[in-house]
């Protein structure tokens, strides 16, 4: 002690002998703050991090090698799976990407369902987001008010697909089934109450002073490095890239929906912020345009017998199952309807040769869905680019000369979701 | 003093040690419920009539699990800390009058355990030894998330206590008295937080930061360090520090009330005279509590650095300037005479110079939020 005492006389420094450690801890996989089961090596010179290595893949779960086992229909409950903040996109992705393969598209019907709720489930990721980082920045209310109405999207999400998540609702030629009779009402409804409790959002968050200083000019990421790395969606767009698949390369009609591309050019945390809370009311808009064009009635799945999925779903007494009388056509009254029933179900579809790449604009950034088929009757290669995966590439790069409460904000403003992540 | 003398004080010690355990057991449960009812929620409800007896069945159930300690870990010192950190909670409490007292057996029995002639000096004592537990236990754990924890703790209480000892220096020259019940004597027209109302939000501000509370729980930020400076602690252990940090925040709101709140003051009907100030005491101290507890549901955590930038470049300086300003109001008018238009005019100029700071302050932050287009 009274050595060490002696040195703070500062005549008698020697720069040599002053120890200069740094400290490695490993932040995960199993720790509060890492959305799952990412795991980061940070090296730490005091408060300081010097250097951060992700390292990812504590949740693989197979989902690509899965699917070149199972049919194409039962692809897609497999990769709903993946992101499983936002399922519906995974199976959009993977639809779409099947549809065109096969040359055919879903009718008007089903393609403004789908729109619908991807962007409902839009807003239930970007609501996720607040809430998840609120908590890890220590606004602890954040984190019920954002999961408080992100379960008003779920009950939506549940009336129509029976599931709260993994719906497996896209099926290849349309969506299984309609939206329920009051399914509109319950989506108006939310329309109703949603605006207003973002605004309590940006009451609690926006000009909170701590807020600014925990997110403004934390984890800044330029439009060059972002594109370098390959990072899409909220975070590129916080860079000012007005970059969305949406618009560049609509897909299930969005050029025919009017809405903004949300941008903002510091490219830090705080800009990430702002851009996702406008892209939800963005969200909000496309919902409202999207229930006025389901007052025109229509089927929701591809006509074709030897594509269309054979179950024809009915919510019953005890939730939803295959209709009464469908089941009574195919077991009692036709043969030739049972074996059909028979050969889909166990054989599938057969997808004629080719591969294709489809993107969407999932809450993350561009979701895409490279599919190979060789003609049979299940997907060669089916490969997903997540953009969570992409995304947290950067992550180094944006702690660089940052604190250890920088890494834990930087994580949250990407966003990433481990299960589309190691998929 | 004689023997029953002696009896009696031991019988306070006894009483105000059991109170203090108990009332970390409902407070726990209160910031619980509070804080579930601001986030729309219930909050426990299970064990006991609306759950009030969760603290308790946690504790039974904190006390039979096994206690690991580290292999790492520096054995002694990690078996002290927890303990280090405890005591000075309860002995801090020592010095408060919680009221006015009773006459039994012919003795005037005060609700207090000990006058100490210095009072705040005691009070300031044993806040700057609940630093040492925390320090302790990161240290001795042997393991990298409890060091941090700990060393932002050391350098966060010791830079907070400079602000919070500046608050109580102010209300100490204001009353002229080190002593708590002189103190809180002086407080019998007017409660100090009216004229020493700069003091009273330091010192809040402070003790939101020495008992570790949000939005100042850096040493165990839970998102950030895993469980901070008692990550590598279990069982009864954990429970010490968990006990020992709520024994704070009842500590240093009872000081808050005690200097600033006019203590156990109120107004009471004769009837029960001796239970009134103690139920006015309970009031007040609750009240702070429940704006401790509305802070943590509302604000997010600082960082490390801003926090140490607030400490020092905000806190200090204002409590220093305080400091000054309540030395001229008690000086001056002693050298120059009692001139109410010169005090006046400086009062005004003061307040006008402080609005316009913090106007200019707010302005620059509006102009800097702008949604995306």
């Amino acid at each position: 002690m009274s050595e060490t005492s002696s040195r703070l006389d500062l005549e008698h420094v020697d720069p040599d002998e002053v120890r200069e450690e740094t400290m490695i801890i490993n932040m995960g996989p199993q720790h509060p703050s890492t959305h799952g089961v990412l795991r980061l090596l940070l090296e730490l010179d005091g408060e300081n991090v010097v250097s951060c290595q992700p390292i990812v893949g504590y949740l693989h779960t197979g989902i690509e090698k899965n699917c070149e086992y199972r049919t194409w229909q039962q692809g897609v409950a497999y990769v709903t799976r993946a992101d499983y903040l936002a399922p519906f996109f995974n199976e959009l992705g993977y639809c779409l990407a099947a549809e065109r393969l096969l040359g055919i598209e879903a009718p008007p019907r089903a393609q403004v369902l789908r729109v619908l709720f991807c962007e409902m489930n839009r807003i239930a990721s970007h609501l996720v987001w607040p809430a998840t980082t609120g908590m890890e920045l220590g606004a602890i209310s954040m984190m019920l008010y954002g999961f408080r109405e992100r379960e008003v999207i779920l009950d939506v999400f549940e009336a129509a697909t029976g599931l709260r998540m993994n719906h497996s609702y896209f099926r290849i030629g349309g969506v299984i089934m309609d939206l329920p009779p009051d399914g509109p009402a319950q989506i108006r409804e939310f329309l109703r109450v949603m605006p207003g409790r973002i605004r309590e959002y940006e009451r609690i968050l926006s000009e909170n002073p701590i807020w600014l200083e925990r997110n403004r000019g934390v984890g800044h990421l330029s439009a060059d490095r972002a594109l370098a790395f390959g990072v899409t969606g909220p975070m590129l767009r916080a860079a000012g890239v007005a970059r969305d698949v949406r618009k560049d390369e609509p897909y299930c009609g969005y050029e025919t929906y009017e809405f903004g591309v949300p941008t903002a050019s510091e490219g830090d945390c705080y800009a990430r912020y702002l851009v996702r809370v406008e892209e939800m009311k963005q969200s909000l808009g496309i919902v409202e345009q999207c229930l006025d064009r389901l007052a025109e009635p229509g089927p929701v799945m591809v006509e074709d017998p030897k594509l269309r999925w054979p179950a024809q779903l009915e919510v019953g007494p005890d939730g939803i199952g295959n209709s009464p009388a469908y089941v009574r056509h195919i077991m009692e009254e036709s043969m030739e309807a049972l074996i059909h029933h028979f050969k889909m179900v166990t054989e599938g579809i057969s997808v004629p040769a080719g591969e294709v790449y489809q993107p969407v604009e999932s809450p993350r950034g561009e979701l895409g869905y490279y599919l190979v088929s060789d003609g049979g009757h299940r997907p060669y290669r089916v490969k997903i680019r997540d953009p969570s995966f992409v995304n947290l590439q950067a992550v180094p790069a944006m702690l660089e000369g940052a604190l250890v409460a920088d890494a834990i904000a930087v994580i949250a403003s990407v966003d990433p979701v481990m299960g589309g992540v190691d998929r | 003093m004689d023997w029953l003398d002696w009896l009696l004080l031991a019988a306070r010690v006894v009483v105000v040690f059991f109170v203090l355990l108990l009332s970390v057991i409902l407070l726990v449960w209160v910031e619980r419920k509070v804080v579930a009812d601001m986030q729309t929620r219930k909050g426990p409800m299970r064990a006991g009539p609306r759950g009030v007896l969760v603290s308790l069945a946690d504790g039974i159930k904190l006390f039979f699990k096994e206690g690991i300690t580290p292999a790492l870990a520096d054995r002694p010192v990690y078996l002290i800390a927890p303990i280090v950190s405890m005591l000075p909670a309860f002995l801090a409490f020592a010095v408060i009058p919680f009221g006015t007292g009773v006459t039994l057996f012919g003795r005037r029995v005060p609700f207090q355990i000990a006058d100490l002639n210095v009072g705040i000096l005691w009070v300031l004592a044993m806040s700057s030894m609940m630093v040492y537990g925390i320090v302790l236990a990161g240290w001795s754990s042997g393991s990298n998330y409890p060091l941090l924890g700990s060393i932002r703790s050391s350098a966060q209480m010791i830079s907070y206590e400079v602000g919070m000892a500046l608050a109580l220096v102010s209300v100490l020259m204001y009353s002229g008295h080190l002593r708590m019940t002189q103190i809180v004597a002086a407080q019998d027209r007017v409660w100090n937080v009216v004229p020493q109302l700069p003091a009273f939000v330091i010192y809040l501000i402070a003790g939101l930061a020495e008992t570790n509370r949000p939005p100042f729980d850096l040493p165990e930020a839970e998102t950030e360090l895993v469980a901070g400076y008692h990550t590598e602690y279990s069982g009864i252990k954990f429970a010490m520090f968990y006990l020992a940090e709520y024994l704070n925040t009842v500590t240093v709101a009872a000081i808050a009330t005690t200097l600033f709140l006019g203590g156990w003051r109120g107004p009471h009907p004769e009837h029960l005279a001796w239970l009134w100030p103690i139920l006015w005491f309970v009031v007040k101290v609750l009240a702070i509590i429940y704006a401790y507890i509305w802070i943590r549901a509302t604000l997010p955590r600082f960082r490390y650095d801003r926090l140490m930038a607030f400490g020092w470049k905000v806190l200090i300086p204002f409590g220093l300037v305080w400091v000054l300003a309540t030395g001229a109001v008690i000086v001056l008018p002693d050298v120059y005479g009692r001139r109410p238009v010169v005090i006046g005019a400086a009062a005004v100029l003061a307040v006008v110079l402080l609005l316009s700071l913090l106007w200019s302050a707010l302005a620059r932050r509006r102009e800097t939020v702008e949604a995306p287009s």
